[in-house]
């Protein structure tokens, strides 16, 4: 039996993300309502505008059914994704989940002519578990993780900063691993399921 | 190849756009209030396209000040348009940092013959298309993003909906053709085979297909991406309607659950009056906006 994985689909690239879902062996789910939460393993939150969706979220009062969720299963965001589940985000502030102990900058590389495709080189650990070698990423309007907490582990960096980071079942990456045809990040994610 | 590294981060961005509202505004006002309500952009520009209609004249780029006013006030990308063919508009708006430009239609165009050399831009743009052929030819010169035209500033659904079918239809009836029709079929459309052929075996375009141009209610909104439209710009349909906050979230909410009849009933309930409308078929030739591009 495939792990049934939602993608939040309230805006964004919540397709590409399903599509790389099924690339990596999981049966993706789009989530669009608390109802849809019930009957899946793990959360995709993905990239888009997280402003967009925190709105969204507030409209269909499904700010308490995913702090819920993520009490008790593993979430995965990437980009906004990775944005509404930090402690802390500025630039400007707004309001987050704090699932993982970050402080995380939006938008910190500059406007989209700043966004760029980088070849990273993950931690040890990252090749253990998920396959060995560089990663390449995709950065659009991407925000940085400027602080890391103590139970954060970092799994790959890019100029210094963290990109890829896990705390306990949750897993955060300010690129955007499902716009690749690589899997491994998609497969990590799996693994913690 | 037509995807490389500079065309992935420009189709990435509008990845990120789908399921989403683009809204045009004219100052940093309308600009929060769009934000605030969840747009996922803004579009930038000097009047909304029933005022050009409107007021006739020449329509050109915004002016800077404004398009940095509005930059400055809000953190959702922002994207601004520049006339048809106007490439100089096009440098001084991606040396000003805009996000994504609108090669657009609404605009007086400044050439007649030519669109913008689109790939020669680090900015992203989008341009307009009423059928396949247009399409994929704005997708050679560089567009990293199609939006269907419709008739913009009329308040009328009907040429959105007639562009969106005629290349969903398009894009359907090449993917049963054999290779040799395919050439045939490249010839028709006047666009380039390497994307003929990537639409007749993947059945979609290679960019992110939205669609703009007459959107007035969440019904509309709906209507569009139950068509195939995978987001929705809407224009003069929010600050020219009655209450535009109310407006706005509401076409948002209907972008989100397009397929959710309870969900487009709640988003329809109390939102004042919508835009005057246009009957399109009434509009003189010389009026329309959709019939500018080549």
């Amino acid at each position: 039996m495939p792990k049934k994985v939602g993608v939040l689909a309230l805006q964004g690239d919540f397709e590409a993300h399903a599509k790389a879902l099924e690339r990596a062996g999981a049966e993706p789910v789009l989530v669009r309502t608390a109802e849809d939460l019930k009957s899946i393993d793990g959360l995709v939150i993905p990239g888009g505008e997280s402003t967009t969706m925190l709105k969204l979220l507030d409209f269909m009062n499904l700010k308490d059914p995913l702090r819920e969720f993520a009490r008790e299963k593993p979430v995965f965001g990437t980009c906004a994704g990775a944005i509404l589940l930090a402690q802390e985000v500025r630039n400007p502030a707004q309001e987050s989940f704090g699932v993982i102990d970050l402080t995380v900058d939006r938008n910190a590389y500059g406007r989209q002519i700043d966004s760029r495709v980088a070849t990273i080189h993950p931690a040890p650990e990252f090749g253990e578990r998920a396959g060995a070698g560089d990663v390449e990423a995709v950065f659009i309007r991407a925000p940085i993780i400027r602080r890391a907490g103590p139970a954060v582990k970092v799994l790959a960096e890019y100029e210094g900063d963290p990109v890829l980071v896990e705390q306990g079942r949750h897993l955060v990456a300010t690129f955007h691993p499902e716009l690749t045809q690589d899997s491994r990040v998609h497969k990590l994610f799996l693994s913690k399921l | 190849m037509f995807q490389d590294e500079q065309f992935r981060l420009k189709v990435g961005l509008a990845e990120m756009l789908k399921g989403g509202v683009i809204m045009d505004v004219v100052n940093a006002e309308q600009a929060l209030i769009a934000e605030k309500a969840g747009a996922a952009a803004v579009m930038a520009l000097e009047r909304v396209p029933s005022d050009i209609r409107k007021e006739g004249g020449v329509a050109r780029m915004s002016p800077v000040s404004k398009i940095r006013e509005i930059m400055a006030s809000v953190s959702i990308p922002v994207m601004a348009k520049a006339r048809i063919g106007h490439f100089t508009e096009a440098r001084i708006l991606e040396a000003l940092g805009v996000d994504y430009i609108d090669e657009s239609e609404v605009l007086t165009p400044a050439d007649e013959e030519h669109h913008i050399a689109k790939r020669d831009f680090k900015v992203p743009f989008v341009c307009g298309a009423r059928n396949l052929g247009e399409a994929l030819r704005r997708i050679a010169e560089g567009a990293a993003m199609i939006r269907t035209k419709g008739e913009a500033g009329s308040g009328n659904i009907v040429e959105a909906v007639r562009h969106i079918r005629t290349i969903v239809k398009e894009m359907k009836q090449l993917t049963v053709l054999g290779k040799e029709e395919l050439v045939h079929e490249a010839k028709n459309l006047g666009a380039p085979l390497e994307l003929v052929e990537w639409v007749a075996e993947h059945g979609k375009l290679p960019v992110p297909n939205f669609s703009a141009g007459g959107i007035a209610t969440p019904a509309d909104a709906a209507l569009v991406l139950q068509l195939g439209a995978e987001a929705v710009f809407v224009g003069s349909g929010i600050f020219k309607s009655e209450d535009p906050e109310a407006r706005a979230k509401a076409i948002i909410k209907a972008a989100t659950y397009f397929n959710d009849p309870e969900k487009l009933l709640e988003a329809s309930e109390d939102l004042g009056m919508a835009m005057p409308g246009l009957d399109v078929s009434k509009l003189p030739a010389e009026e329309l906006m959709q019939t500018r591009g080549w």
